[in-house]
């Protein structure tokens, strides 16, 4: 008996661990979002608009953390907006680490 | 023997001419912004036409038209200006004048063509024929030493050009007619951070909307020792705004019947404004956050479209009820609307879909429907003739 709960977390930690990639649906969502709706303001290309460039050499000095929060939760008195009503934080990291790499471009 | 020669010789060039004579009334263009092209289109046969490539990254892209209405001057994200020949499908001539730009206007007398950029942050005035630079003009604020990313770029009557410095809330007035010294009017303290600008049809007024506070700012041109003013201050009402997942576009004006239609920032509003008084007289609910709202030439309909995530949807006013009449679902991702020249039709790009539908305003019925690659701004010819267009 008591040992289920703790059985189904084993089995969830998994797919709660940061490091986890989404899966290649999800993968072609995020980056269909980043590249177009990030995109209005920081530039398909992400080399910046409105809002700042997003490319490695302009992020490299910037923690992982710091940026997981600003895609997450926006940055008040600029025009970032939170996104954590549509992405998970797993997702949050896994678009700052690609961010961090170079974005991977659309597949059509 | 000699005329036999020149009449075959006559054929013969006749032949090579190509397509027959046509003009360009109802063109236009559809910017494919992934693909870095343009679709040529025919608004009367409900076609394309065909496709000029090469015009580098159009995310963000916006076009103006050459008083001929020949000739569609693309203003590309990556600072690039292409010159297209619509009626050749070619490039005429292009240009990298800047490294980040966001759009662009055209003189009253059609010569000079104007490009706002975010970096390096001002304008640049190119000659329309040779896209020559005549005058560069930086947006300094602050010590000096500072560059304002340009927004909301106008053409205004007098070979001017309106604009508004985002980072530096400061609206510019820009007199080019002597195109190698431009002389500036700076309007100082117009409020927080305007996101973009737009001219009156009549030339008169022009509007910069504000996103770090709740309000507009407005400049009469006819009056500028006046100064800018605030108009609709403090419409939120101190409630909290929602994210603005999307910037509105206050460009493509909706001011129809003595009335201003205007998106409200991080709200599910459109606002209404009397232009004699400048007052709110009303505003109407819609479905989500209004980034472009247009008027139907005729001004009795007002279209809006959404920013993300509520923008597979469009919805339409009706300008005597003062209420939304029609919502219509078009495609995934919405990004503009255009009418033809006297507003029987509406073409929609729908990005995520590969599409632009073609609308009739009067029935809603769909018309047609086209493929494009990710498909954004639709500009068609007869912005030529238009003011703020």
């Amino acid at each position: 008996m008591i040992r289920f709960p703790a059985l189904c977390l084993c089995l969830l930690a998994p797919m709660a661990s940061p490091a986890a990639d989404p899966s290649p649906e999800r993968t072609r969502e995020l980056v269909r979002m980043v590249r177009q709706d990030c995109g209005s303001c920081h530039g398909l290309t992400l080399k910046g608009g409105l809002g700042p460039p997003l490319l490695p050499e302009t992020l490299r000095e910037k923690p992982a953390e710091s940026l997981r929060y600003t895609v997450l939760l926006g940055r008040p008195g600029t025009p970032m907006p939170p996104w954590n009503a549509f992405m998970t934080e797993a997702e949050a990291d896994w678009i700052v680490r690609q961010l961090m790499q170079g974005f991977p471009e659309e597949i059509r | 023997m000699k005329s036999l020669l020149s009449i075959l010789a006559a054929l013969l060039l006749s032949a090579c001419s190509g397509a027959a004579l046509r003009g360009t009334g109802d063109l236009g263009i559809v910017i494919e912004r992934a693909t870095g092209s343009v679709a040529v289109v025919d608004s009367s046969a409900k076609s394309i036409l065909g496709r000029v490539e090469g015009l580098g990254d159009l995310s963000h892209a916006s076009a103006v038209y050459s008083r001929d209405g020949r000739y569609a001057y693309v203003f590309g994200r990556d600072g690039g200006l292409t010159k297209v020949d619509i009626l050749e499908r070619r490039i005429a001539k292009r240009i990298i004048q800047a490294g980040n730009s966001i759009g662009g206007a055209i003189s009253q007398d059609g010569r000079l063509v104007a490009a706002q950029n975010y970096q390096p942050g001002g304008v640049k005035v190119f000659d329309a024929d040779t896209l020559e630079l005549l005058a560069d003009i930086p947006a300094t604020f602050g010590d000096g030493k500072q560059f304002s990313k340009v927004v909301g770029l106008a053409d205004v009557p007098g070979n001017k050009f309106a604009y508004a410095l985002f980072d530096a809330g400061e609206i510019w007035v820009a007199d080019l007619s002597k195109p190698r010294e431009p002389k500036l009017t700076k309007f100082r303290n117009i409020g927080s951070q305007p996101y973009d600008g737009l001219v009156t049809p009549d030339g008169r007024h022009y509007i910069a909307g504000l996103f770090g506070e709740d309000g507009l700012a407005l400049v009469d041109l006819w009056q500028p020792e006046q100064g800018a003013r605030k108009i609709l201050a403090n419409y939120g009402k101190g409630a909290e705004k929602l994210p603005v997942f999307k910037m509105p576009h206050l460009r493509g004006w909706a001011v129809a019947g003595g009335r201003a239609y205007l998106p409200a920032i991080g709200r599910h509003e459109v606002l209404v404004v009397d232009t004699a008084t400048w007052q709110e007289v009303g505003r109407i609910p819609v479905k989500g956050q209004p980034v472009f709202v247009m008027a139907r030439p005729d001004g009795r309909q007002i279209w809006v479209n959404f920013a993300f995530p509520d923008y597979s949807q469009v919805q339409v006013i009706d300008t005597l009820e003062q209420k939304v009449v029609q919502t219509l679902s078009p495609g995934k991702a919405v990004l503009h609307m255009e009418f033809t020249p006297r507003g029987e039709n509406v073409w929609i790009s729908a990005r995520d879909d590969n599409r632009v539908a073609v609308y009739d305003t009067a029935s809603f019925a769909k018309l047609a429907e086209l493929p494009a690659q990710t498909p954004s701004g639709i500009f068609f010819t007869s912005r030529a003739a238009r003011i703020g267009f």
